[in-house]
C-alpha cells in the first residue's frame, strides 16, 4: 500500500499550526496529495475544480449577508442587547443554556436551519450573551468579551450537532443507514435516532456545565482565577 | 421547476455588485483584489456549470493566490454609527427581529409543508434541494420586507452586505475549498490508508479497547477530514463493521449511531470544519481565529468519553 499521500495530511496539519493562509494549505495539501498519489497535475487541477463546483452550494448562503447587514444598520444588535437587559435574572450562562436547549430541541424536530452563525449568532445570540455579561459582571476586558463571543458560537455548534441526529430524516443517519446495509444488516432510521438521546443528554449536562462555571468564572477579578 | 441552478444566478448576481462596489470603493486600499475576488466567485456561480473541470480548477488556483497573497483589505462602506443605532432601535423596537426570522421560518416552514402536504406533488423545487431554494426564497422575501419598511438608500443593502463579506473574507470560500481537498483524498486513496493502519492496531480479545480505537479513529480521522461524514464509511469498514459488530457481537444500531456522535466530537476540535469553526470567529470578529475552537475543546473530550461508555455499555453489556 502507498502510504506517501498521507504526507498532505501532514502537510496541512504543518500549515494550519503555522498559521499560513488556510486557503493556501489547502491547495498545496490537496496538489501534494494528488501527485504523491501519482495523479498527474492536469487530473488533480481538474478534480479540485470539479469538486469545487459541485460544492457550490456551500458558498451560496452568503446570499443572506444583505438582509443582516441592512437590519444592523437599523440597530438590530443594540435591540438584542436592549432586550436582554430588560429581562431580570438574565445572566450569560442561563441565557447560553437556554438557547443550547432550544437549538437541541428544534434540531431534534428536524428545524437545523432555524439557527446558525450569519443568521443567529451574529446579529443575536453574540450581542445578548455579551449584554447579559455586563449585566453581571460590569465592564469585560477584551480577552473576556472574545471568550463570551467565542462560546456563544460553540453553543450554536454543540447544540446542532448533538440535536440533529435525533431526527431521523437526516443525512448522517441516512448515511449510518446505507453503510450498514451495504454489509448486510438492515437498520431503520427511527433506531439509529433513538441511540443518539444519550449522548444528547449527556451534551447537554457537560455543555449546560461549563457554560454556568464559565459565567461563575468570569465574575472573579482578572488574577485571581490562578490562585 | 425551481433547481439550485437559480440561486446560483442569484448568488452571481450579488457576488458581481460586491464586485462592481469593491472595484468603485476608492477608501480600500486593496479594491483590485477584493474586486478580483468576489468577481471570480461571481463567474463561478454563473459560468461554473458551463466551464471545463480544468477551468474551474484554474479559478480555484486563481482564488487561493489572491488570498495567499494577502491582496484582499476590509472596506469600510458609509453606514450609522453607534448612537444613531441606538436611536433607530429605540424608534423600531422589537419589530426589528421580525425579518431577521423571516429567512429560518420561510425555510423551516416550508420544508416542512413541501414535504408532509400534498404540495409536495406538485415538483415545485429540484429535490431533496428544497431547504436550500426556499431559505433563498426566504431571503428575498425578507429583503423585500426592510426594503418596504426601512426605505434604506438604494445601494444600502448590498453595501451594508459588502462589509460583513469583507469581513469574513477568504475565510467564506474556506467550507468549499474543503470539499474540494476532500475529493482529492478520496481519489487518492487517503481513507482507505487511515482505515488499514487503524484496523491493523486491533489487539486480540478487548472488546474495550476496540471501542476505544474505533471511536478513537472516528473523532482523529474527522479532525483531519474536518467531516465525520468522511470518517464514518472508512471507520466502519475497517473496525466497526468486522470487528465490533462481526466478531465481538455488538448492537449495531448503537455502534453506528453512537460512533457517528464521537466523530462529531472531532468537528469540534478542527479547524478543517471551517463553516463551524474558522468562518464564525471571522464573522464575530474574534482576535483568534481558533477562538470558538478553544471553547469548544472542554466540551469534546469529556462528551467523547461518554460516547465510549454508551458505545461499550449499551452496545455490549447491556446487549448480550
Amino acid at each position: 500500500m502507498n502510504y506517501w499521500p498521507l504526507a498532505g495530511i501532514a502537510l496541512v496539519v504543518l500549515g494550519f499550526a503555522l498559521r499560513f493562509n488556510p486557503l493556501l494549505v489547502v491547495a498545496v495539501a490537496a496538489i501534494a496529495t494528488g501527485l504523491l498519489a501519482g495523479l498527474d497535475v492536469v487530473a488533480v487541477i481538474e478534480a479540485l475544480g470539479k469538486t469545487f463546483n459541485d460544492n457550490r452550494y456551500i458558498s451560496v448562503t452568503w446570499i443572506i449577508l444583505p438582509v443582516i447587514g441592512l437590519l444592523e444598520r437599523y440597530g438590530l444588535q443594540q435591540r438584542a442587547r436592549a432586550l436582554i437587559e430588560g429581562v431580570r435574572g438574565a445572566t450569560m450562562g442561563r441565557l447560553l443554556v437556554l438557547y443550547l436547549l432550544f437549538r437541541q430541541v428544534t434540531a431534534a424536530l428536524g428545524m437545523k436551519d432555524i439557527g446558525g452563525h450569519p443568521q443567529t449568532v451574529r446579529p443575536l445570540v453574540a450581542p445578548m450573551a455579551e449584554a447579559a455579561a455586563l449585566k453581571t459582571h460590569g465592564e469585560l476586558d477584551e480577552d473576556s468579551r472574545e471568550k463570551v463571543k467565542g462560546m456563544s458560537a460553540a453553543t450554536d455548534n454543540v447544540g446542532l450537532f448533538f440535536g440533529e441526529d435525533i431526527f431521523f430524516a437526516i443525512a448522517s443517519i441516512l448515511l449510518i443507514q446505507g453503510v450498514f446495509e451495504s454489509y448486510g444488516y438492515p437498520l431503520t432510521p427511527l433506531q439509529l435516532s433513538l441511540w443518539a438521546i444519550p449522548t444528547a443528554i449527556c451534551a447537554f449536562l457537560i455543555h449546560g456545565g461549563r457554560l454556568l462555571a464559565f459565567d461563575r468564572r468570569l465574575g472573579r477579578p482578572a488574577g485571581k482565577e490562578r490562585t | 421547476m425551481i433547481t439550485l441552478e437559480w440561486l446560483y444566478v442569484l448568488a452571481g448576481i450579488v457576488f458581481a455588485m460586491w464586485a462592481i462596489l469593491s472595484l468603485r470603493d476608492i477608501t480600500n486600499g486593496k479594491r483590485f483584489g477584493n474586486a478580483a475576488f468576489w468577481g471570480l466567485l461571481s463567474v463561478s456561480f454563473f459560468l461554473g456549470g458551463q466551464l471545463s473541470d480544468f477551468a474551474n480548477g484554474v479559478l480555484v488556483l486563481a482564488l487561493v493566490g489572491i488570498a495567499g497573497a494577502g491582496w484582499l483589505g476590509r472596506s469600510d462602506p458609509p453606514t450609522t454609527g453607534l448612537t444613531e443605532r441606538l436611536g433607530l432601535s429605540e424608534a423600531l423596537g422589537n419589530r426589528l427581529f421580525l425579518p431577521a426570522l423571516i429567512i429560518p421560518l420561510t425555510a423551516v416552514i416550508g420544508t416542512v409543508l413541501y414535504n408532509y402536504t400534498p404540495l409536495g406533488e406538485t415538483g415545485l423545487f429540484e429535490d431533496r434541494r428544497e431547504t436550500l431554494i426556499l431559505f433563498g426564497i426566504g431571503v428575498l422575501f425578507a429583503l423585500g420586507v426592510c426594503l418596504a419598511w426601512l426605505r434604506p438608500p438604494l445601494l444600502a443593502p448590498i453595501e451594508e452586505g459588502r462589509r460583513l463579506m469583507d469581513s469574513i473574507g477568504w475565510a467564506a470560500v474556506l467550507p468549499q475549498m474543503l470539499a474540494a481537498l476532500g475529493g482529492v483524498f478520496a481519489l487518492a486513496g487517503v481513507g482507505e490508508v487511515i482505515g488499514e493502519i487503524a484496523g491493523g492496531v486491533i489487539p486480540e480479545n478487548s472488546i474495550f479497547i476496540a471501542v476505544v480505537i474505533f471511536a478513537l479513529g472516528m473523532a482523529f480521522f474527522t479532525i483531519i477530514m474536518g467531516n465525520a461524514f468522511a470518517a464514518f464509511p472508512v471507520m466502519a469498514a475497517a473496525i466497526g463493521i468486522p470487528v465490533l459488530v462481526e466478531q465481538y457481537g455488538g448492537n449495531p444500531a448503537v455502534i453506528g449511531a453512537v460512533g457517528m456522535l464521537a466523530g462529531f466530537c472531532g468537528t469540534l476540535c478542527t479547524p478543517m470544519a471551517a463553516n463551524f469553526n474558522i468562518v464564525p470567529a471571522a464573522l464575530l470578529e474574534l482576535k483568534d481565529q481558533y477562538g470558538v475552537i478553544r471553547q469548544q475543546i472542554g466540551t469534546a473530550m469529556p462528551l467523547w468519553l461518554c460516547n465510549v461508555a454508551i458505545i461499550y455499555i449499551a452496545g455490549f453489556l447491556l446487549w448480550s
